[in-house]
Protein backbone atom coordinates (compact mmCIF):
# COMPACT_ATOMS: atom_id res chain seq x y z
CA UNK A 1 0.00 0.00 0.00
CA UNK A 2 1.40 3.67 -0.85
CA UNK A 3 -0.46 6.84 -0.21
CA UNK A 4 -2.11 8.68 -3.03
CA UNK A 5 -2.92 12.40 -3.79
CA UNK A 6 -5.13 14.36 -5.79
CA UNK A 7 -7.75 17.02 -6.35
CA UNK A 8 -11.46 15.73 -6.08
CA UNK A 9 -13.97 17.84 -6.52
CA UNK A 10 -11.85 20.87 -5.63
CA UNK A 11 -10.50 19.45 -2.22
CA UNK A 12 -6.83 17.64 -2.25
CA UNK A 13 -7.48 14.23 -0.69
CA UNK A 14 -5.03 11.37 -0.05
CA UNK A 15 -5.80 7.45 0.86
CA UNK A 16 -3.34 4.45 0.82
CA UNK A 17 -4.16 2.33 -2.23
CA UNK A 18 -2.46 -0.87 -3.57
CA UNK A 19 -1.21 -0.86 -6.98
CA UNK A 20 -4.34 -2.58 -8.22
CA UNK A 21 -6.77 0.09 -6.64
CA UNK A 22 -9.20 1.32 -9.91
CA UNK A 23 -10.17 5.05 -9.79
CA UNK A 24 -13.65 4.18 -8.89
CA UNK A 25 -12.83 1.76 -5.93
CA UNK A 26 -10.48 4.46 -4.68
CA UNK A 27 -13.01 7.06 -4.61
CA UNK A 28 -16.50 5.10 -3.70
CA UNK A 29 -14.12 3.18 -0.43
CA UNK A 30 -11.44 5.17 -0.33
CA UNK A 31 -13.07 8.19 -0.18
CA UNK A 32 -16.66 7.55 0.41
CA UNK A 33 -18.20 9.05 -2.70
CA UNK A 34 -20.39 6.41 -3.62
CA UNK A 35 -22.03 8.58 -6.41
CA UNK A 36 -19.60 7.00 -8.90
CA UNK A 37 -21.25 4.12 -10.04
CA UNK A 38 -19.74 0.48 -11.27
CA UNK A 39 -22.56 -1.29 -13.62
CA UNK A 40 -20.46 -3.16 -15.98
CA UNK A 41 -16.76 -2.84 -14.60
CA UNK A 42 -15.13 -3.89 -17.83
CA UNK A 43 -15.36 -0.80 -19.81
CA UNK A 44 -18.94 -1.37 -21.86
CA UNK A 45 -21.44 0.84 -19.92
CA UNK A 46 -20.30 4.38 -18.56
CA UNK A 47 -21.75 4.36 -14.80
CA UNK A 48 -18.32 4.74 -13.33
CA UNK A 49 -17.34 8.00 -15.96
CA UNK A 50 -15.74 10.73 -13.90
CA UNK A 51 -13.52 13.63 -15.14
CA UNK A 52 -9.78 13.49 -14.60
CA UNK A 53 -8.09 17.16 -15.77
CA UNK A 54 -11.75 17.79 -17.19
CA UNK A 55 -12.00 14.30 -19.39
CA UNK A 56 -14.61 12.01 -19.12
CA UNK A 57 -12.58 8.82 -18.46
CA UNK A 58 -14.31 4.76 -17.24
CA UNK A 59 -13.26 4.85 -13.43
CA UNK A 60 -13.56 1.21 -13.52
CA UNK A 61 -10.33 1.34 -16.23
CA UNK A 62 -8.01 3.33 -14.84
CA UNK A 63 -5.45 2.95 -11.86
CA UNK A 64 -5.96 4.99 -9.12
CA UNK A 65 -2.06 5.16 -9.61
CA UNK A 66 -2.21 6.36 -12.80
CA UNK A 67 -3.68 9.22 -11.90
CA UNK A 68 -2.19 10.46 -9.00
CA UNK A 69 -1.93 14.22 -8.26
CA UNK A 70 -4.96 14.96 -11.01
CA UNK A 71 -7.81 16.77 -10.86
CA UNK A 72 -11.07 14.78 -10.66
CA UNK A 73 -14.58 15.72 -10.83
CA UNK A 74 -17.22 13.24 -9.97
CA UNK A 75 -20.81 13.81 -9.95
CA UNK A 76 -21.13 14.34 -6.14
CA UNK A 77 -18.97 17.77 -7.75
CA UNK A 78 -21.91 18.70 -10.20
CA UNK A 79 -23.87 20.54 -7.67
CA UNK A 80 -24.10 24.53 -7.35
CA UNK A 81 -22.08 26.12 -4.37
CA UNK A 82 -25.59 25.99 -2.04
CA UNK A 83 -26.05 22.56 -2.58
CA UNK A 84 -29.03 23.22 -5.55
CA UNK A 85 -28.93 20.92 -8.61
CA UNK A 86 -26.17 22.02 -11.63
CA UNK A 87 -27.42 22.60 -14.97
CA UNK A 88 -26.88 19.24 -16.35
CA UNK A 89 -28.86 17.51 -13.28
CA UNK A 90 -31.32 19.80 -13.36
CA UNK A 91 -32.61 19.25 -16.57
CA UNK A 92 -32.47 15.42 -16.39
CA UNK A 93 -34.79 16.14 -13.34
CA UNK A 94 -36.81 18.30 -15.92
CA UNK A 95 -36.63 16.42 -18.64
CA UNK A 96 -37.31 12.85 -17.13
CA UNK A 97 -33.65 11.90 -18.54
CA UNK A 98 -33.84 8.99 -15.94
CA UNK A 99 -35.85 6.37 -14.12
CA UNK A 100 -34.29 3.57 -11.96
CA UNK A 101 -30.84 6.28 -11.93
CA UNK A 102 -28.28 4.03 -11.85
CA UNK A 103 -26.68 4.82 -15.46
CA UNK A 104 -27.06 8.90 -14.25
CA UNK A 105 -24.08 10.06 -12.64
CA UNK A 106 -22.05 8.86 -15.53
CA UNK A 107 -24.77 10.15 -18.20
CA UNK A 108 -24.41 13.63 -16.36
CA UNK A 109 -20.79 13.44 -16.29
CA UNK A 110 -20.20 12.65 -20.24
CA UNK A 111 -22.72 15.32 -21.17
CA UNK A 112 -21.28 17.82 -19.12
CA UNK A 113 -18.23 16.87 -20.64
CA UNK A 114 -19.87 17.05 -24.51
CA UNK A 115 -21.21 20.47 -23.24
CA UNK A 116 -18.13 22.05 -22.35
CA UNK A 117 -16.41 20.80 -25.70
CA UNK A 118 -19.64 21.86 -27.64
CA UNK A 119 -21.79 24.71 -25.94
CA UNK A 120 -24.39 23.51 -28.40
CA UNK A 121 -24.41 20.16 -29.88
CA UNK A 122 -26.98 18.78 -32.59
CA UNK A 123 -29.01 15.63 -31.35
CA UNK A 124 -26.65 13.33 -33.69
CA UNK A 125 -23.53 14.56 -31.79
CA UNK A 126 -25.47 14.31 -28.16
CA UNK A 127 -25.97 10.81 -29.25
CA UNK A 128 -22.58 10.04 -30.78
CA UNK A 129 -21.06 11.60 -27.76
CA UNK A 130 -22.76 9.07 -25.28
CA UNK A 131 -22.25 6.35 -27.47
CA UNK A 132 -20.25 5.01 -24.15
CA UNK A 133 -22.62 5.70 -21.98
CA UNK A 134 -25.26 2.59 -21.68
CA UNK A 135 -28.95 2.41 -20.29
CA UNK A 136 -31.33 0.06 -19.34
CA UNK A 137 -34.56 2.03 -19.12
CA UNK A 138 -35.55 4.75 -20.54
CA UNK A 139 -34.77 4.42 -24.53
CA UNK A 140 -32.26 7.27 -24.30
CA UNK A 141 -34.77 9.64 -25.69
CA UNK A 142 -35.29 11.96 -22.64
CA UNK A 143 -31.50 11.96 -21.65
CA UNK A 144 -30.80 13.24 -25.31
CA UNK A 145 -33.84 15.94 -24.50
CA UNK A 146 -32.39 16.72 -21.36
CA UNK A 147 -29.16 17.78 -22.53
CA UNK A 148 -30.22 19.66 -25.72
CA UNK A 149 -32.35 21.61 -22.61
CA UNK A 150 -29.18 21.86 -20.55
CA UNK A 151 -27.37 23.35 -23.50
CA UNK A 152 -29.75 26.20 -23.80
CA UNK A 153 -31.39 24.85 -27.24
CA UNK A 154 -35.35 24.40 -27.04
CA UNK A 155 -36.98 20.68 -27.05
CA UNK A 156 -40.27 19.69 -28.23
CA UNK A 157 -43.20 19.30 -25.53
CA UNK A 158 -43.70 15.86 -24.43
CA UNK B 1 -7.33 -9.02 -10.34
CA UNK B 2 -3.86 -10.02 -8.45
CA UNK B 3 -1.81 -7.28 -7.14
CA UNK B 4 1.45 -5.60 -8.60
CA UNK B 5 3.40 -3.22 -7.47
CA UNK B 6 3.06 0.35 -9.69
CA UNK B 7 6.03 2.81 -11.58
CA UNK B 8 4.96 5.56 -13.01
CA UNK B 9 8.45 6.36 -15.27
CA UNK B 10 9.62 10.01 -16.26
CA UNK B 11 11.98 8.81 -19.19
CA UNK B 12 12.32 6.08 -21.96
CA UNK B 13 15.75 5.30 -20.13
CA UNK B 14 13.66 4.88 -16.75
CA UNK B 15 11.28 2.66 -18.52
CA UNK B 16 13.60 1.01 -20.26
CA UNK B 17 15.48 -0.01 -16.85
CA UNK B 18 12.02 -1.07 -15.10
CA UNK B 19 10.63 -3.42 -17.83
CA UNK B 20 13.60 -5.53 -17.52
CA UNK B 21 12.85 -6.39 -14.37
CA UNK B 22 11.12 -9.87 -14.40
CA UNK B 23 7.43 -9.65 -14.74
CA UNK B 24 7.29 -6.26 -15.81
CA UNK B 25 5.08 -4.96 -18.53
CA UNK B 26 4.27 -2.17 -20.27
CA UNK B 27 0.73 -0.08 -19.56
CA UNK B 28 -0.36 2.72 -21.46
CA UNK B 29 -4.04 3.74 -21.69
CA UNK B 30 -5.05 0.44 -19.67
CA UNK B 31 -8.16 0.12 -21.95
CA UNK B 32 -7.54 -3.02 -23.00
CA UNK B 33 -4.66 -4.31 -19.80
CA UNK B 34 -7.05 -3.62 -17.19
CA UNK B 35 -10.09 -5.41 -18.64
CA UNK B 36 -7.38 -8.49 -19.44
CA UNK B 37 -6.32 -8.15 -15.63
CA UNK B 38 -9.73 -8.51 -14.18
CA UNK B 39 -9.98 -11.76 -15.93
CA UNK B 40 -6.55 -12.78 -14.91
CA UNK B 41 -5.18 -13.10 -17.94
CA UNK B 42 -2.52 -11.30 -17.45
CA UNK B 43 -0.85 -10.80 -14.03
CA UNK B 44 2.27 -8.98 -14.22
CA UNK B 45 4.87 -8.56 -10.99
CA UNK B 46 5.21 -4.99 -11.77
CA UNK B 47 3.45 -2.62 -13.99
CA UNK B 48 5.28 0.27 -15.88
CA UNK B 49 2.78 3.31 -16.60
CA UNK B 50 4.52 5.07 -20.12
CA UNK B 51 1.71 7.74 -19.30
CA UNK B 52 3.98 9.87 -17.26
CA UNK B 53 7.30 10.13 -20.36
CA UNK B 54 6.74 13.75 -21.92
CA UNK B 55 9.07 12.39 -24.58
CA UNK B 56 6.13 10.03 -25.83
CA UNK B 57 3.33 12.49 -25.91
CA UNK B 58 1.93 14.28 -28.51
CA UNK B 59 1.65 14.92 -32.11
CA UNK B 60 4.32 17.06 -34.22
CA UNK B 61 5.56 17.07 -37.93
CA UNK B 62 9.49 15.30 -38.52
CA UNK B 63 11.35 14.49 -41.36
CA UNK B 64 9.00 11.38 -42.01
CA UNK B 65 5.84 13.38 -41.92
CA UNK B 66 3.61 13.00 -38.80
CA UNK B 67 5.29 11.82 -35.69
CA UNK B 68 3.32 10.88 -32.94
CA UNK B 69 4.44 9.88 -29.39
CA UNK B 70 3.48 6.01 -28.37
CA UNK B 71 1.38 7.47 -25.10
CA UNK B 72 -0.67 9.94 -27.19
CA UNK B 73 -4.23 9.60 -26.23
CA UNK B 74 -6.69 8.35 -29.14
CA UNK B 75 -8.19 11.71 -28.67
CA UNK B 76 -5.55 14.16 -28.69
CA UNK B 77 -5.05 12.44 -32.02
CA UNK B 78 -8.24 13.28 -33.35
CA UNK B 79 -7.88 16.43 -32.78
CA UNK B 80 -3.90 17.30 -33.51
CA UNK B 81 -3.93 15.30 -36.80
CA UNK B 82 -6.37 16.75 -38.05
CA UNK B 83 -4.57 19.63 -40.12
CA UNK B 84 -2.01 17.42 -41.47
CA UNK B 85 -3.48 13.82 -41.77
CA UNK B 86 -7.75 14.08 -41.68
CA UNK B 87 -7.86 10.47 -42.90
CA UNK B 88 -5.99 9.18 -39.52
CA UNK B 89 -7.55 12.03 -37.34
CA UNK B 90 -11.10 10.39 -38.57
CA UNK B 91 -9.92 6.93 -37.89
CA UNK B 92 -8.44 7.99 -33.87
CA UNK B 93 -11.71 10.11 -33.68
CA UNK B 94 -13.88 7.06 -34.45
CA UNK B 95 -12.39 4.51 -32.00
CA UNK B 96 -14.75 3.03 -29.21
CA UNK B 97 -16.56 5.70 -27.32
CA UNK B 98 -14.82 9.47 -25.83
CA UNK B 99 -13.99 8.21 -22.48
CA UNK B 100 -12.03 5.25 -24.30
CA UNK B 101 -10.41 7.90 -26.34
CA UNK B 102 -9.18 10.06 -23.65
CA UNK B 103 -7.45 7.03 -21.97
CA UNK B 104 -6.60 4.88 -24.90
CA UNK B 105 -3.11 5.42 -26.44
CA UNK B 106 -1.74 4.76 -30.35
CA UNK B 107 1.10 2.74 -28.74
CA UNK B 108 -1.06 0.52 -26.93
CA UNK B 109 -2.99 -0.24 -29.70
CA UNK B 110 -0.26 -1.13 -32.17
CA UNK B 111 1.30 -3.14 -29.47
CA UNK B 112 -1.58 -5.22 -28.77
CA UNK B 113 -2.24 -5.95 -32.44
CA UNK B 114 -5.74 -6.68 -32.20
CA UNK B 115 -7.28 -8.37 -36.05
CA UNK B 116 -10.34 -5.73 -34.76
CA UNK B 117 -8.15 -2.96 -34.25
CA UNK B 118 -7.82 0.37 -36.27
CA UNK B 119 -4.67 1.67 -35.72
CA UNK B 120 -2.75 -1.20 -36.82
CA UNK B 121 -4.49 -0.57 -40.54
CA UNK B 122 -3.29 2.74 -40.58
CA UNK B 123 0.38 1.93 -39.94
CA UNK B 124 0.43 -0.61 -42.31
CA UNK B 125 -1.44 1.73 -45.28
CA UNK B 126 1.06 4.35 -44.33
CA UNK B 127 3.97 2.30 -44.46
CA UNK B 128 4.74 4.14 -40.98
CA UNK B 129 7.80 3.05 -38.71
CA UNK B 130 7.21 1.78 -35.45
CA UNK B 131 10.14 3.52 -33.25
CA UNK B 132 11.03 1.48 -29.99
CA UNK B 133 13.34 1.95 -26.88
CA UNK B 134 15.82 -0.25 -29.16
CA UNK B 135 15.27 0.35 -33.30
CA UNK B 136 13.46 1.36 -35.92
CA UNK B 137 11.01 -1.16 -37.24
CA UNK B 138 9.12 -0.69 -40.71
CA UNK B 139 5.63 -1.73 -40.75
CA UNK B 140 5.58 -4.38 -43.13
CA UNK B 141 8.24 -6.46 -40.62
CA UNK B 142 6.24 -5.71 -37.59
CA UNK B 143 3.17 -7.35 -37.98
CA UNK B 144 2.79 -10.52 -37.54
CA UNK B 145 -0.31 -12.20 -37.21
CA UNK B 146 -2.66 -12.05 -34.06
CA UNK B 147 -1.78 -10.01 -31.16
CA UNK B 148 1.52 -11.14 -32.46
CA UNK B 149 4.13 -7.96 -33.50
CA UNK B 150 8.09 -7.81 -34.24
CA UNK B 151 8.28 -6.45 -30.16
CA UNK B 152 11.01 -8.52 -28.51
CA UNK B 153 10.70 -8.78 -24.35
CA UNK B 154 11.19 -5.60 -22.41
CA UNK B 155 10.98 -4.00 -26.03
CA UNK B 156 8.50 -0.89 -26.36
CA UNK B 157 7.16 1.13 -28.57
CA UNK B 158 8.02 4.87 -28.22
CA UNK B 159 6.82 6.88 -31.60
CA UNK B 160 4.60 5.90 -34.88
CA UNK B 161 5.85 7.59 -37.59
CA UNK B 162 3.35 8.20 -40.37
CA UNK B 163 4.85 9.68 -44.12
CA UNK B 164 1.41 11.41 -45.34
CA UNK B 165 -0.10 10.25 -48.40
CA UNK B 166 -1.88 12.82 -51.36
CA UNK B 167 -5.65 11.05 -50.35
CA UNK B 168 -6.67 8.75 -48.06
CA UNK B 169 -9.13 7.42 -46.08
CA UNK B 170 -10.49 4.92 -43.08
CA UNK B 171 -13.94 3.68 -43.89
CA UNK B 172 -15.02 1.32 -41.21
CA UNK B 173 -17.92 -1.19 -40.32
CA UNK B 174 -18.71 -1.05 -36.96
CA UNK B 175 -19.13 -4.46 -34.86
CA UNK B 176 -22.49 -2.28 -33.11
CA UNK B 177 -21.95 -3.70 -29.88
CA UNK B 178 -17.99 -3.69 -29.07
CA UNK B 179 -17.91 -0.77 -31.49
CA UNK B 180 -14.75 -2.14 -32.64
CA UNK B 181 -14.63 -2.92 -36.79
CA UNK B 182 -16.29 -5.78 -38.29
CA UNK B 183 -14.04 -5.07 -41.46
CA UNK B 184 -12.21 -1.76 -41.98
CA UNK B 185 -9.99 -0.79 -44.80
CA UNK B 186 -7.75 2.06 -44.72
CA UNK B 187 -5.86 3.19 -48.45
CA UNK B 188 -3.13 5.42 -49.16
CA UNK B 189 -2.29 7.14 -52.38
CA UNK B 190 1.33 7.91 -52.53
CA UNK B 191 3.55 9.36 -55.31
CA UNK B 192 4.48 5.80 -55.55
CA UNK B 193 1.68 3.81 -55.69
CA UNK B 194 -1.34 2.93 -53.42
CA UNK B 195 -1.24 1.36 -50.10
CA UNK B 196 -4.24 -0.60 -48.96
CA UNK B 197 -4.51 -2.10 -45.35
CA UNK B 198 -7.74 -4.48 -44.23
CA UNK B 199 -8.59 -4.30 -40.34
CA UNK B 200 -10.95 -6.68 -38.47
CA UNK B 201 -11.60 -9.24 -41.29
CA UNK B 202 -8.47 -11.85 -40.78
CA UNK B 203 -7.61 -14.88 -38.73
CA UNK B 204 -4.03 -13.68 -39.69
CA UNK B 205 -4.66 -10.07 -38.61
CA UNK B 206 -4.12 -6.89 -40.33
CA UNK B 207 -3.30 -7.46 -44.15
CA UNK B 208 -2.14 -5.82 -47.24
CA UNK B 209 -4.69 -6.51 -50.39
CA UNK B 210 -2.10 -7.18 -53.10
CA UNK B 211 -4.40 -7.08 -56.13
CA UNK B 212 -6.41 -4.01 -54.82
CA UNK B 213 -2.97 -2.22 -54.48
CA UNK B 214 -2.15 -2.69 -57.63
CA UNK B 215 -5.72 -2.31 -59.67
CA UNK B 216 -5.57 1.11 -57.54
CA UNK B 217 -1.89 2.12 -58.54
CA UNK B 218 -2.97 1.97 -61.97
CA UNK B 219 -6.06 3.57 -61.57
CA UNK B 220 -7.52 5.11 -58.81
CA UNK B 221 -10.71 4.88 -58.70
CA UNK B 222 -13.48 2.33 -57.31
CA UNK B 223 -14.41 1.01 -60.22
CA UNK B 224 -10.97 -0.54 -60.92
CA UNK B 225 -11.75 -2.97 -58.15
CA UNK B 226 -14.48 -4.20 -60.15
CA UNK B 227 -12.97 -7.66 -61.36
CA UNK B 228 -11.47 -8.42 -58.43
CA UNK B 229 -12.81 -10.66 -55.06
CA UNK B 230 -11.31 -11.25 -51.78
CA UNK B 231 -10.11 -14.55 -51.18
CA UNK B 232 -12.68 -16.13 -47.89
CA UNK B 233 -10.44 -18.91 -47.13
CA UNK B 234 -8.53 -17.13 -44.28
CA UNK B 235 -11.63 -14.78 -43.44
CA UNK B 236 -12.98 -14.45 -39.21
CA UNK B 237 -16.40 -15.97 -39.14
CA UNK B 238 -18.30 -15.65 -36.66
CA UNK B 239 -22.02 -14.90 -35.49
CA UNK B 240 -21.49 -11.17 -36.09
CA UNK B 241 -20.56 -12.31 -39.95
CA UNK B 242 -20.04 -15.04 -42.18
CA UNK B 243 -16.32 -15.40 -44.06
CA UNK B 244 -17.78 -14.78 -47.47
CA UNK B 245 -20.08 -11.82 -46.05
CA UNK B 246 -16.43 -10.45 -44.63
CA UNK B 247 -14.78 -11.19 -47.76
CA UNK B 248 -17.54 -9.12 -49.84
CA UNK B 249 -17.21 -6.52 -47.37
CA UNK B 250 -13.58 -5.91 -48.04
CA UNK B 251 -13.95 -5.12 -51.35
CA UNK B 252 -17.18 -2.82 -50.62
CA UNK B 253 -15.62 -1.12 -47.91
CA UNK B 254 -12.29 -0.55 -50.63
CA UNK B 255 -14.13 1.16 -53.05
CA UNK B 256 -15.54 3.52 -50.15
CA UNK B 257 -12.55 4.56 -49.03
CA UNK B 258 -11.39 5.15 -52.60
CA UNK B 259 -14.55 7.29 -53.44
CA UNK B 260 -13.95 9.29 -50.10
CA UNK B 261 -10.15 9.65 -49.97
C1 LIG C 1 -15.37 -0.01 -25.06
C2 LIG C 1 -14.13 -0.07 -25.89
C3 LIG C 1 -14.21 0.12 -27.25
C4 LIG C 1 -13.07 0.08 -28.06
N1 LIG C 1 -13.20 0.26 -29.40
C5 LIG C 1 -12.10 0.21 -30.19
C6 LIG C 1 -12.19 0.43 -31.60
O1 LIG C 1 -13.27 0.70 -32.14
N2 LIG C 1 -11.06 0.35 -32.33
C7 LIG C 1 -9.85 0.10 -31.76
O2 LIG C 1 -8.87 0.08 -32.48
N3 LIG C 1 -9.73 -0.10 -30.44
C8 LIG C 1 -10.82 -0.05 -29.63
N4 LIG C 1 -10.67 -0.24 -28.30
C9 LIG C 1 -9.33 -0.52 -27.75
C10 LIG C 1 -8.62 0.78 -27.39
O3 LIG C 1 -8.27 1.49 -28.57
C11 LIG C 1 -7.36 0.53 -26.57
O4 LIG C 1 -7.06 1.79 -26.06
C12 LIG C 1 -6.16 0.01 -27.29
O5 LIG C 1 -6.37 -1.18 -27.95
C13 LIG C 1 -5.03 -0.29 -26.31
O6 LIG C 1 -4.39 0.89 -26.01
P1 LIG C 1 -4.07 1.26 -24.51
O7 LIG C 1 -3.24 2.49 -24.57
O8 LIG C 1 -5.29 1.33 -23.72
O9 LIG C 1 -3.12 0.05 -24.09
P2 LIG C 1 -3.03 -0.83 -22.77
O10 LIG C 1 -4.33 -1.45 -22.46
O11 LIG C 1 -2.37 -0.05 -21.70
O12 LIG C 1 -2.01 -1.94 -23.28
C14 LIG C 1 -2.36 -2.93 -24.24
C15 LIG C 1 -1.19 -3.89 -24.43
O13 LIG C 1 -0.09 -3.25 -25.06
C16 LIG C 1 1.07 -3.23 -24.22
N5 LIG C 1 1.63 -1.88 -24.39
C17 LIG C 1 1.02 -0.70 -24.10
N6 LIG C 1 1.77 0.33 -24.53
C18 LIG C 1 2.88 -0.19 -25.10
C19 LIG C 1 4.02 0.36 -25.74
N7 LIG C 1 4.18 1.67 -25.86
N8 LIG C 1 4.96 -0.49 -26.21
C20 LIG C 1 4.80 -1.83 -26.09
N9 LIG C 1 3.75 -2.42 -25.50
C21 LIG C 1 2.80 -1.61 -25.00
C22 LIG C 1 0.57 -3.55 -22.82
O14 LIG C 1 1.56 -4.22 -22.07
C23 LIG C 1 -0.61 -4.45 -23.13
O15 LIG C 1 -0.19 -5.75 -23.38
C24 LIG C 1 -11.78 -0.18 -27.47
C25 LIG C 1 -11.70 -0.37 -26.09
C26 LIG C 1 -12.83 -0.31 -25.29
C27 LIG C 1 -12.70 -0.51 -23.82
S1 LIG D 1 -18.57 0.34 -14.66
FE1 LIG D 1 -17.05 1.35 -15.75
S2 LIG D 1 -17.79 1.26 -17.78
FE2 LIG D 1 -19.26 0.08 -16.70
S1 LIG E 1 -32.17 5.17 -15.77
FE1 LIG E 1 -31.97 3.09 -15.29
S2 LIG E 1 -30.20 2.56 -16.39
FE2 LIG E 1 -30.55 4.54 -17.07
Amino acid sequence: MTKISMTVNGKSVSAEAEGRTLLSGFLREGLGLTGTHVGCDTSQCGACVVHVNGKPVKSCTVFAHDVAGANVTTIEGMANADGSLGVVQQAFQDHHGLQCGFCTPGMVMSSAALLAENPKPTETEVREYLEGNICRCTGYHNIVKAVLAASGQSVAAE
Amino acid sequence: MYNFEFVKPASIAEATAALESDGAQALSGGQTLLPTMKQRLAAPDVLVSLTGIAEMQGVCLGDVGLHIGAATPHAVVAREAAAHYPALAKLAGGIGDPAVRNRGTIGGSVANNDPAACYPSAVLASGATVVTNRRRIAADDYFQGLFTTALEEGEFITQVLFPIPQKAAYVKFNQPASRFALAAVFVAKFADGVRVAVTGASNGGVFRWAEAEAALSANFSADALAGLSVDADDMISDLHGTAAYRANLVKVLTGRAVSAA
